[in-house]
């Protein structure tokens, strides 16, 4: 008696179970919808035939009907730029948070955190005025700028680095090594699992990033993706569901695979940026 | 080399490693942050009219303006119904996903998924969800014999359609904190509740929930963020419409600014959205860390 339900105090029950797959499959459903139109030709939009014949055509065409290779183009090099400046500048600034005692520390500090309130996301109007003045309009360095410094990074790094023995430090300067080199040699390998977590984390955000993009840009030049898939699914589509889909399925399609193949690596990501 | 000396050296490179972060996040945060604030008080520039200052009439033009109060009130309705249910929701699914469960990997997955695609990807599949008569919505209403719905077209439920697609694409983000959580609790609290013979509701209402409140706070503050953030859903799904019954506060902004490109009121608009972070911050500042420590 006692052990059965022991058992059942720390198994779940069916009924967990059952509602549990209840509401993972209701909550994939928009998405296998998504991805049953975009493989099966157009007259199978809407109808369910399990032996629809499945094509790639729908792709084929959503490629062909937009620039998508020049937004693929311009949204890697946006991601890429944005990290790497990120990063750079973020472990700068944190090392000098994390390591040094200056004047005016405190209230620099408190002027970085600033911007985990008020994100340049609603800055919109102010941003687009500096980037006119600027002559940067629809040029992805536009795009990236109120990003490079990231409130976010070096809040992450100046934790991960003020953890590190400040006794490492000291034996990389008795074997005579600078600031930066000490940084470099000692700081930067240390906290490799923060940079794979951040860059996951940074990379999905601006691959993801809509609003300022859209506002500031106004050709194929420097659109990225998600500004692409906009115009290309609100002008000129009209209601070919099978092409729609194709594009947007292709647009995410880098992001859910990586995904699904480090599911793990994503999770555990997310999970250590978020709790700080 | 001197004591003071090396004190002035260690300064003036930490101000060096500084300047560059500094110097961005002062030109694209602060100094945007500032400046919104006194382009608030002056008109829009029109043609070769430069602005002038008129003082606190773009917030006057603010409160008589019908549609800044729907979209605040939509915007409230928003956070009341994405906050509950997609934080609801996420603690539903750390509890499933943490316990041995048939298909744990592919349930983490179903519902871990929406979050890494893109808004506007989303935005997408839930347009082609909802479409009339080709939707899969529509496929089950008309299945149960229910009248056709335009969810998105109808005033009465545009918003409630728009909202359902933020606790989608959230409740898996907010879960994997709920779940990081749940893993760090000690497994024997668990056999000691088992022992008590404490029903698995107590278990939860008494030990877990407790133990999870910093998960809870802290997943509270970043989706009040979020209600007020998220708005690329609405440049696929509904515009804002129909008349304006889907608009929220940052997607007013954008209309006010960047179609009716009156630059002065958008100012305005953007100063009571940065008042509602910064109010935010500061409660989660002075009150929540007070109370609960990360660290």
């Amino acid at each position: 008696m006692r052990r059965t339900r022991v058992l059942a105090f720390n198994e779940p029950t069916w009924l967990d179970t059952l509602a549990a797959w209840v509401l993972a499959l209701l909550w994939i459903l928009p998405l296998a919808y998504a991805v049953w139109t975009a493989f099966h030709p157009t007259e199978y939009a809407t109808r369910f035939d399990v032996w629809a014949p499945l094509t790639l055509d729908n792709f084929r065409r959503a490629w062909a009907a937009a620039p998508f290779a020049r937004y693929f183009l311009n949204t890697m090099l946006l991601v890429a730029m944005i990290l790497a400046v990120q990063l750079v500048l973020a472990t700068l600034a944190a090392y000098a948070f994390a390591r040094f005692q200056f004047p005016g520390r405190d209230v620099a500090f408190a002027l970085v955190l600033v911007q985990l309130m008020i994100m340049p996301d609603i800055l919109l109007v102010e941003n687009y005025t500096t980037m006119s003045r600027l002559g940067l309009v629809d040029t992805l360095l536009a795009i990236g700028l109120p990003y490079f410094a990231s409130a976010f990074a070096i809040f992450l790094l100046r934790q991960t680095f003020m953890g590190i023995p400040k006794e490492l430090d000291e034996a990389a300067r008795v074997e005579g090594a600078g600031p930066l080199q000490t940084l470099w040699r000692v700081y930067v390998p240390l906290a490799k699992p923060v940079y794979t977590a951040f860059a996951l984390v940074s990379v999905s955000f601006h691959w993801n990033n809509f609003l300022w993009p859209l506002i500031i840009t106004n050709s194929p030049n420097a659109r990225p993706l998600t500004v692409g898939l906009q115009v290309f699914s609100s002008v000129d589509q009209g209601a070919d569901w099978s092409i729609i889909t194709a594009a947007t399925l292709m647009t995410s399609a880098p992001l859910l695979i990586a995904f699904l193949l480090f599911q793990r690596q994503f999770v555990q990501s997310f999970m250590r940026a978020g709790i700080k | 080399m001197t004591g003071a000396e090396h004190t002035g050296t260690r300064a003036i490179h930490a101000w060096l490693l500084l300047l560059p972060a500094l110097v961005l996040l002062i030109a694209f945060t602060h100094y945007p942050a500032v400046q919104t604030l006194i382009d608030s008080f002056y008109s829009t520039p029109k043609g070769g009219r430069a602005s002038v200052w008129v003082g606190l009439e773009n917030y006057q033009v603010m409160v008589e303006d019908p549609v800044f109060w729907i979209a605040v009130r939509n915007n409230l309705w928003f956070a009341a119904a994405t906050i509950p249910c997609s934080i609801g929701l996420a603690l539903l699914m750390a509890l499933w996903v943490n316990e041995r469960m048939a298909g744990r990997a592919f349930l983490r997955m179903a519902y871990f998924t929406p979050t890494v695609l893109p808004m506007i990807a989303v935005a997408n599949i839930w347009l082609f969800f909802y479409t009339p008569q080709y939707g899969l919505l529509e496929r089950f209403t008309q299945l149960l014999g229910l009248p056709s719905q335009n969810w998105l077209g109808d005033p009465g439920t545009a918003l409630g359609a728009v909202t359902v697609v933020a606790i989608w694409k959230e409740a898996g983000f907010f879960m994997i904190f709920y779940l990081a959580a749940l893993q760090t609790l000690n497994p024997s609290l668990r056999e000691a509740a088992s022992i008590e013979g404490a029903s698995r509701w107590q278990f939860f209402r008494r030990v877990q929930w407790p133990l999870l409140m910093p998960t809870t706070l802290f997943v509270l503050v970043n989706a009040f963020i979020n209600a007020f953030r998220m708005v690329d859903h609405l440049f696929v799904l509904t515009r804002g419409g129909p008349n304006n019954a889907s608009t929220l506060l940052l997607y007013y902004l954008y209309e006010v600014g960047f179609s009716f490109w009156d630059t002065a009121y958008a100012s305005a608009i953007t100063v009571v959205l940065v008042a509602v972070l910064a109010g935010i911050a500061l409660f989660q500042f002075f009150v929540l860390d007070k109370r609960v420590h990360y660290k």
